[in-house]
């Protein structure tokens, strides 16, 4: 019973929240409602027994996007008077009503077939999943099975995350990291770029 | 940057207990939620908070950009050397087994040697991204 009551509650505050950021047009805000959203987020998944997955949203989710979100906002130039124009419509607002109002039927209606929520006889669980939670504490002494999973039978995986977490760095140095004089960086153009 | 007592004392106050949370979940996430994702970015998020709080270039001066680079490659070559020791003992590659005395023991010492260096990989990236966005605002 109160699962029902937290799960409505945390479900009703993330369409609030992102009814709130669609209709907002201060960017700074906008980028505080994301990080409400993510923490709402790890809520839900904490509710769904998933703790690993709400620390990693509510650390990367709410605190390390938000604040890279807020230091980009910081790099963009303060918008001109007329925040933007929008373009005058070209059809009728009903339109994209009822294409919303179809496709999101249509995806209502799929999951209808989806096993419930923790089925233990879904596809998920019938795999590889039931050997996991068998072997997985006799096997490495590792309690908790995702670690187990993430770090040895998946190991692999998990080293392909590393060099992707590895490589973004170093697209962000190769793309705008390194401290450069300031004097360097404008006679090459940077200037400009960045207006543009 | 304007001076304000009130968030460098909770600033300070809050910093020490983050990363001791941070360690906590890396050393801990064998037995409870966690591991080394979640302890890197949480350390991170301390010396971030460190850096709004007291400015950039005091962050900085207790990291500098240049060991974050090599504290990155080091977390990776830290979990590719396991699979490397792994390989020249006779086993698989990224077979913990044969670290240890027994079983349970090599995969003890492999899983936390490479949740060591996804922590390290994760909370030097973090800061790399964040200095990199935060360091085009001072020009």
């Amino acid at each position: 019973m109160i699962d029902i009551v937290i799960n409505v509650t945390l479900l009703a505050f993330l369409a609030i929240t992102s009814i709130a950021i669609l209709r907002m047009t201060n960017l700074f805000a906008i980028v505080m409602l994301y990080g409400i959203f993510s923490l709402l987020s790890a809520g839900l998944f904490v509710v769904m027994d998933a703790p690993d997955v709400a620390f990693t949203e509510a650390a990367v989710g709410a605190g390390i996007s938000t604040v890279l979100m807020l230091a980009t906002l910081a790099l963009v130039k303060k918008p001109q008077k007329p925040y933007y124009s929008e373009a005058p419509r070209a059809h009728r607002p009903w339109l994209p009503l009822i294409v919303v109002i179809i496709t999101g039927s249509a995806l209502v209606y799929g999951t209808w077939d989806m096993p419930g929520f923790g089925a233990p006889d879904s596809p998920a669980q019938t795999h590889v999943a039931s050997y996991y939670i068998d072997n997985a504490l006799e096997e490495t002494g590792v309690p908790n099975v995702v670690t187990a999973v993430l770090a040895s039978y998946r190991g692999f995986d998990t080293l392909g995350e590393v060099v992707v977490v590895y490589t973004a760095a170093v697209a962000v140095l190769l793309l705008i990291g390194g401290r450069r004089p300031k004097k360097v960086a404008k006679s090459k153009g940077e200037g400009k770029q960045d207006e543009a | 940057m304007k001076p304000n007592l009130i968030l460098h004392v909770i600033a300070k106050f809050v910093i020490p207990l983050i990363i001791l949370f941070a360690l906590y979940v890396q050393f801990h996430g064998d037995f409870g939620p966690g591991g080394g994702f979640q302890a890197g970015v949480i350390f991170s998020a301390a010396l971030i908070l460190y850096s709004l709080v007291f400015g950039l270039d005091a962050a900085e001066k207790i990291i500098p950009s240049s060991w974050l680079q090599k504290l990155a490659a080091l977390g990776v070559m830290i979990y590719a050397g396991v699979g490397v020791a792994s390989l020249l003992l006779g086993g698989n590659y990224l077979d913990y087994t044969l670290l240890g005395s027994n079983q349970i023991a090599g995969q003890h010492l492999g899983i936390l040697l490479v949740e060591l260096g996804v922590g390290i990989t994760v909370a030097a990236v973090m800061l790399i991204l964040f200095f990199a966005f935060a360091g085009r605002g001072r020009e």
